[in-house]
């Protein structure tokens, strides 16, 4: 009892003594500040600022009451009941933009991306990137860019048609492997898991359970729980995670995360294993929490980035998940494949030169 | 009767006779009466309840069959010219696929089974490998993700508890409020915890109909009500006790009770078992563009 008291009392003490920021943040009983609760960090605003805004990263309060209203005329739309003696979509999708082929897919029901731009300290934000300054990726190395070539000429929009047999290579129907981390729930996609923790379309609930020698952060998607081992060592170099391997510590008031040892996959699209993340979380003079991040990955980046945006706490509770138990889609997908491979045979064997 | 072992090599034999007595108590008496006079647990980050803080394991093998079983073949059987053999599918695996014996972990040693539940939960057992949600990586459900034989940490913060278990990364907050009846069933349920004493006592309901107690197909309906209690029995283990309530499945209540380890190795935590990607070639290796011969 002695020892925690006095321990505690240095907490304090060492809390006290930084100084920097508002006495007034919650604070767990160890003298911490505390992240603990439940966040909804869907936002319209978006990773990368949009190019119109060049390097202003101050969205104007008009324009940002403009995107919120656009985004409500939507839902509002969209969200009136559908026609029930509708027909169905035509052959190849109704011309829309959006998931699933253009054949119906998500509705206002499933999409929760927020209702307007987050804003920091009263000011509404065009981005979450911040550095650098325009709000965009820095620029590729090399390397990273045929990466990326290589994965747009390899993952093209899906045509209805079996292109991929006019090619000496695989195509990117060929085995699950090939598919998308979050269509063969391994894990949520948009890297909300991160890290770094970014919004996506829907499910953007977290939660945060916070000890002195442990932080959990429990993303929605896919019931992933992140474990931050407080003031501990990374992983040896030979052991990888799906998430990575996050340690953290306090500076000061804020908590600082650090993630190496990732697998070839990360759920940050583009990264390598080489991928580290430094995350902070903090409470700002207006007792907003804010995430910020850096993203260093020499193989795919000539510079670190980094960002950030508020976490608004939420009432709501997290629904469970379960992506792989229902996952009818990613089966779907390869026999869809297989099916139009078929079909391009058959028209090749029904007419040899119009396919020459 | 499971004893609790390993945890007092070493202690004084007194205090060791004790414990052992006190296990029996656990096991055949009601727990409440052992409670109060046993180990007095540190407090955890609220400074007032027990620390559950860790990481934990069963060590049984509960996951196998909960209830009382000799060593046999295979986790599924067909019928050979002087008793049960593996099924054809199972055979290459030998000895790694006999069932190990257990002393079953369930209170009185057999489920109260209806008569049709208990045809079904035959029908399971020979039909284990097309059924069992775990062959599928399935979210194991409660109480089977207590003791899948990989450990699970409880996080227990001053102000919420969360377990996450390292079996597919299912994962359940302990909510320690009333939260009204779960909006809709899930795998892992929803769960509502409150402290009687040193006692973390968890009610678990929405529980869907698709998650199984084992591998022997013993199985419940989305009617079951899931009571569990956590109790520290000393500093590295747990006692864990789940009282199950699915009067559509089984003729009265019954409970299950075992005690949980701590992993006591230095660097001990959870490490990955995404295990959807080690059932992707069972699931969706027949549409692969070039699919595996499979003879």
């Amino acid at each position: 009892m002695k020892t925690s008291v006095i321990s505690l009392l240095g907490i304090i003490a060492a809390a006290l003594s930084t100084g920097s920021v508002a006495d007034d943040i919650p604070r767990t009983p160890q003298g911490r500040p505390d992240f603990s609760g439940t966040y909804d960090v869907a936002t319209l605003t978006p990773l990368q600022r949009p190019e119109m805004f060049g390097d202003n990263l101050v969205l104007d309060p008009k324009e940002a009451a403009r995107i919120a209203e656009e985004e409500r005329k939507l839902l509002e739309e969209d969200l009136k009941p559908s026609d029930p003696n509708r027909q169905a979509p035509p052959q190849g999708g109704d011309g829309s933009t959006g998931a699933a082929g253009n054949v119906g897919g998500y509705n206002a029901f499933w999409v929760e991306r927020g209702e307007g731009a987050f804003e920091i300290g009263g000011e509404f934000r065009t981005s979450i990137i911040i550095d650098p300054a325009d709000g965009r990726f820095p620029e590729m190395t090399p390397t990273g860019r045929k990466a990326l070539m290589e994965r747009r000429r390899f993952y093209r929009e899906n045509t209805g048609e079996a292109w991929w047999l006019e090619t000496d290579g695989p195509g990117p129907y060929d085995d699950p492997e090939l598919r998308p981390l979050g269509e063969r729930c391994l894990l949520g996609f948009g890297s909300t898991a991160g890290p770094p923790m970014l919004p996506v379309l829907y499910n953007n609930t977290k939660r945060i359970v916070q000890t002195e020698d442990i932080v959990t952060i429990l993303v929605e998607m896919n019931h992933d729980a992140r474990i931050v081992r407080m003031n501990a060592e990374h992983a040896p170099e030979d052991q990888r995670f799906w998430l990575g391997d996050s340690i953290g510590w306090w500076d000061g008031d804020e908590l600082v995360i650090d993630t190496t040892n990732f697998r070839d996959e990360t759920g940050l699209s583009g990264a390598t294993r080489d991928l580290h993340v430094v995350e902070r979380f903090r409470y700002n003079d207006a007792g907003q929490v804010i995430y910020s991040f850096t993203v260093e990955d020499p193989n795919v980046w000539s510079e670190p980035w980094s960002g950030e945006y508020p976490w608004p706490r939420t009432d709501d509770r997290m629904f469970e998940y379960a992506c792989h138990e229902g996952n009818y889609a990613l089966g779907g997908v390869l026999r869809g494949a297989r099916l139009l491979e078929q079909e391009t045979r058959e028209a090749e064997a029904a007419d040899p030169a119009a396919s020459e | 009767m499971i004893s609790d072992g390993n945890g007092t090599l070493y202690m004084a034999s007194l205090f060791r006779k004790f414990t052992a007595g006190l296990a029996l108590m656990v096991l055949l008496a009601p727990p409440l009466a052992a409670r109060d006079t046993a180990y007095e647990a540190p407090r955890g980050p609220d400074g007032e309840r027990p620390d559950l803080n860790g990481i934990w394991q069963a060590l049984n093998t509960a996951n196998y069959d909960i209830e009382r079983h000799l060593a046999r073949h295979s986790m599924q059987l067909r019928e050979g010219p002087h008793g049960p053999l593996p099924a054809v599918d199972l055979l290459k695996l030998g000895a790694v696929g006999a069932v190990p014996p257990g002393l079953g972990v369930v209170e009185g040693g057999r489920l109260p089974y209806k008569p049709e539940a208990l045809e079904k939960k035959r029908e399971n057992a020979a039909n284990w490998l097309d059924r069992d949600p775990e062959v599928k990586c399935y979210l194991p459900g409660v109480p089977r993700a207590t003791y899948m034989p990989h450990p699970f940490r409880i996080t227990q913060s001053h102000e919420g508890i969360m377990i996450m278990y390292q079996y597919a990364n299912a994962v359940r907050e302990i909510y320690m409020e009333d939260v009204g009846p779960a909006p809709v069933d899930s795998w892992m349920g929803q769960s509502v915890g409150h402290w009687e004493g040193d006692t973390l006592v968890v009610e678990v309901t929405g529980l869907n109909d698709q998650t199984w107690f084992d591998r022997a197909g013993n199985h419940h309906s989305d009617q079951m009500k899931v009571t569990e209690r956590y109790t520290p029995m000393g500093p590295n283990h747990l006692h864990y006790q789940a009282t199950i309530e699915d009067p559509q499945t089984f003729t009265r209540a019954w409970t299950m009770s075992m005690p949980l380890y701590r992993r006591m190795e230095p660097d001990a935590r959870l490490l990955d078992f995404r295990c959807v990607e080690f059932v992707e070639e069972l699931l969706y290796g027949e549409w692969r563009r070039k699919p595996l011969p499979r003879p």
